[in-house]
């Protein structure tokens, strides 16, 4: 029986959006047309496809997949762990603690870990390989961006393999399948909302990662929202840096609309 | 629901008492009351003793906050919800200001101290007549290098220095555009203000080739890295060169013949004050020679206050790499304002520079 | 069972992402007692920053202030994001109800940068004075959509039946609310103040952009205390604030269970459950 009331929540929630959503990106969008002199252009898309943003656009993607990659790896069998643990829950808090202490701070503790004196490459040379150079590399960028987003990544799937009903694994089994077999047709499949939600959590994020690729890849590595963060702070040319949010906002609307798509067909 | 009312309730209780005992303290150290002095500065770039003498002679209560760039403070004061009253500013960043109007005209007849100054820091071109700053410190931009880990007969009193091969990863370089742009050119003997697209492709090119050797482009990192001997060597500005020494001696700064940068940082008074006598007060405060004496080193920086270098220990005074003679002084170039759409450029260059791979 | 079988080898597999998690934050411990005063090189035990913190007023009004940040704007984030929640919910056309997620979603995944900058254009526009208003009001922004996404998925798991019964017994749309509606989504509601609390307590960028006047939280006073390298008092205070928190949300786990496993299976005893499900939907 549909009660026909008037939907008066949405008033408050609709302001919320008209006010710090809509207008926000009005905003940005409105400012990406302009140069930095303040006349109206088209310049700043223009620019946008010249080589150097071009470059830059194919190794955020690049990097922010590594990072979805690896996160989805390391994190899928965490998560499915935690949900066998005793007092799970209280694992899980103490999961996504470490996000609450300074972000900062720890990529600081990070450039003592991964440092040339540092205590990975005392166990290195401990154990005879000798010291190598993590610090500024591939490798330890993916690795602390990973540490960063592996929270929002086991957070979802966890949640998916809660409401995974039990007894469809037991058949699965019962009925003679492998382990692999039932993970890959049974339970993959019906937590692949958690998976793509992670998925979404950790890859637009990921591509406008800002302060870590100056102080654990020393700049090795240009994403988008590096450029971004230059365009506002450093050469005030916020036509530039909104041309580019725009751009990333698109790509979040593609993103978001090829999820919620897949969706439907199922 | 009851329980739900329950614990909203004990968060409200919560951060109502966090916010009592928030203010119960700012009350306590006097933040709230209406004699107040908001300094803008960069972080750790005053004897925190200086404040506290300030407050003890005037009475006034001084706010400091910092800024991390020139350009986060200029987006604060010409967003205007800020009511700094004396701010830090780098020279280029003075000129920019100024044609914004964002800043107020000093009266210099309400500054008897401002005798002490140099006569060489007054009257620069990014502004005639120190019509609306004052010099605080001033610096350049070195190579700074730690003779256990480089080769011998590297002294770096060249540019081209960095490129020697035997440099392979091994050098840090401050995250600036102007200042990397800038010794790009320095080496190739143009000046670092050079607009000519075709000197600053050359530059960019150079640069390029220095790749294999740059570790890491990084920020204020750069202190602890150096100190900690993550890199032989490193491009600093000398202020941060010699809080690096003054961690690991092993290490010295050196200023490249071919030239280099010399910035300065100057008081200025944002149009958003409120408190103009305060911050008369405060600039005269730190023209006095004794604190400005005790200011230089505490932080480290040159001062351009002539009276006060007497006062300052003579191993610091005597110091060529942070007091250097006039003929090298005459080889240094103060950064122009480019204009925005020149600075972008430099940028962009920049940022193509630190996406040439090895 | 493969799960007896498989015991010590998973749970190596948890200890050492536990390791991982955990690795920076001992770091920062290990050094907070460090007497020669930087992050490498151990030179003696010491408690001397800890005497620090306790001495610098400015730092804990500065944790005060983000504390209340973060709590109020839990608060306030939670109620506007059970509100749109349930806007959302009772929207019945499926296109209305999908712009109104993907505008909710838009704050989420955009980067921080670009909200602190728009949000810095807006209060401009508007004429709000930079501080403590501004920096709570973005706050409120940013976390609303996390707590709609954490309330909703338990909106729709809810029967309608139960509302409809509820309305024929003759309860009043807010006693429908109340009785039935806000009780049952009650582990949405904690999950989402949670992660309100998370992302306020974790966020830089937009508070950077946003703050004046003064008014200045933790991670933006550690950024630009960073300037002249860290002072190991900011370690003392990250292991003391670590420390409270592991008290507090242990402590507040066990509560929660106890009168969880009271209440039955309504709370499900889960601060988390729910979590980052909307986002797929």
């Amino acid at each position: 029986m549909a009660v026909r009331n008037r939907n008066f929540f949405l008033v408050p929630y609709v302001l919320w959006i008209l006010l710090f959503v809509a207008a926000p990106i009005a905003l940005t969008l409105y400012k990406s047309f302009f140069d930095v002199d303040g006349a109206f252009t088209l310049d700043n898309y223009v620019r946008f496809f010249t080589p150097v943003y071009l470059k830059m656009t194919l190794s955020s993607f690049w990097y922010a997949f590594l990072i979805t990659l690896f996160s989805l790896l390391i994190a899928y069998p965490a998560a499915w762990l935690l949900t066998r643990t005793k007092h799970k829950q209280l694992w899980l808090l103490l999961i996504i603690l470490p996000t609450w202490i300074n972000l900062l701070l720890k990529v600081y503790a990070f450039l003592g870990i991964f440092g040339t004196y540092g205590a990975v490459n005392r166990s290195l040379e401990w154990l005879g390989i000798g010291a190598q150079q993590i610090l500024f590399t591939d490798f330890s960028f993916v690795f602390v961006s990973v540490y960063i987003f592996i929270p929002f990544m086991i957070l979802p799937i966890f949640n998916s393999l809660e409401e995974l009903n039990p007894s469809l694994v037991f058949a699965a089994r019962d009925l003679g399948a492998s382990p692999w077999t039932t993970f890959r047709r049974v339970v993959f499949p019906l937590t692949l909302d958690g998976v793509k939600a992670g998925c979404q959590a950790v890859f637009i994020p990921a591509l406008s990662l800002f302060m870590i690729t100056r102080l654990v890849a020393g700049n090795r590595v240009i994403t988008l929202g590096t450029a971004i963060e230059q365009h506002f702070l450093v050469t005030q040319d916020w036509g530039m840096g909104s041309t580019i949010a725009v751009f990333l906002i698109i790509v979040m609307v593609l993103i978001m609309f090829a999820a919620g798509k897949r969706e439907v067909r199922r | 629901m009851k329980g739900l009312i329950q614990a909203f309730a004990a968060i409200l209780v919560a951060s109502l008492g966090c916010m009592y005992l928030a203010s119960y303290l700012n009350s306590s150290q006097g933040y709230s009351g209406s004699n107040t002095l908001t300094i803008y500065n960069w972080g750790d770039y005053i004897d925190p003793d200086l404040l506290t003498k300030f407050q003890k002679e005037t009475g006034i209560t001084v706010i400091y906050q910092t800024f991390d760039s020139n350009e986060a403070m200029m987006t604060k004061v010409q967003q205007g919800g800020t009511t700094f009253d004396v701010a830090v500013p780098s020279e280029y960043a003075i000129d920019k200001m100024k044609q914004e109007n964002l800043l107020l005209p000093i009266d210099h007849d309400r500054l008897p101290n401002l005798k002490h100054i140099d006569s060489r820091f007054l009257n620069l071109s990014f502004d005639k007549d120190n019509h609306y700053s004052i010099p605080y410190f001033w610096g350049t931009v070195g190579i700074i290098y730690n003779p256990e880990l480089t080769p011998k007969d590297l002294v770096f009193d060249s540019w081209d220095d960095l490129w020697d091969p035997r440099l392979k990863n091994n050098l840090l370089l401050v995250d600036g555009a102007r200042e990397v742009m800038g010794f790009g050119l320095n080496s190739l003997g143009y000046s670092l203000n050079d607009r000519k697209e075709e000197h600053l492709q050359e530059a960019l090119r150079k640069l390029q080739k220095l790749t294999p050797n740059v570790k890491a482009i990084v920020g204020d990192e750069i202190k602890m890295l150096l100190a900690n001997e993550e890199a032989a060597a490193g491009v600093v500005w000398s202020g941060d060169a010699s809080e690096i020494m003054d961690e690991n001696d092993k290490l010295d700064y050196v200023i490249p013949k071919e030239g280099s940068n010399v910035w300065f940082d100057n008081m200025v008074i944002p149009r958003t004050a409120r408190n103009l006598d305060g911050a008369y007060k405060f600039m005269n405060f730190m023209l006095d020679p004794a604190n400005a004496a005790q200011n230089a080193e505490y932080v480290g920086y040159s001062t351009p206050n002539k009276d006060a270098i007497p006062l300052l220990p003579e191993e610091i005074s005597s110091d060529e790499r942070f007091y250097p003679p006039e003929e090298l002084t005459g080889r240094l170039e103060v950064y122009d304002n480019l204009g925005k759409r020149m600075l972008s450029h430099y940028n962009e260059l920049f940022l193509e520079f630190k996406m040439h791979r090895k | 069972m493969n799960a007896t079988r498989k015991w010590p080898w998973s749970n190596l597999y948890l200890i050492a992402v536990f390791a991982v998690m955990y690795a920076p934050i001992f770091y920062l411990t290990f050094y907070s007692f460090n007497s020669g005063g930087t992050m490498h090189g151990y030179e003696g035990f010491t408690l001397d920053w800890y005497k620090e913190v306790f001495a610098d007023t400015r730092l804990l009004i500065i944790v005060l202030n983000t504390l209340v940040i973060a709590l109020l704007s839990g608060l306030l984030s939670t109620v506007l994001g059970i509100v749109g929640a349930l806007a959302i919910y009772e929207v019945r056309r499926r296109r209305n109800k999908n712009t109104l997620l993907s505008f909710n979603n838009v704050l989420i995944v955009s980067p921080d940068v670009i909200i602190g900058a728009s949000f810095l254009i807006l209060f401009t526009m508007i004429g709000i004075r930079l501080g403590f208003f501004s920096v709570l009001l973005s706050h409120i922004a940013f976390s609303v959509p996390i707590v709609v996404l954490m309330v909703l998925p338990k909106l729709q798991e809810m029967s309608p039946t139960l509302i409809d019964a509820a309305r024929d017994l003759g309860a009043s749309r807010w006693q429908v609310l109340t009785g039935v509606v806000l009780p049952f989504i009650r582990p949405g509601i904690f999950a989402g103040f949670f992660m309100a609390l998370t992302y306020s307590l974790d966020d830089f960028a937009v508070t950077f952009f946003v703050t004046g006047n003064g008014f200045s939280t933790l991670s933006v006073e550690i950024y630009s205390r960073a300037r002249q390298g860290i002072s190991l008092s900011i370690n003392a205070l990250s292991t003391l604030i670590f420390l409270f928190t592991i008290l507090l949300v242990t402590g507040y786990y066990f509560i929660t269970r106890r009168s969880g496993a009271r209440a039955g299976s309504a709370s499900r005893g889960g601060v988390m459950a729910g979590a980052g499900e909307g986002e797929s939907r």
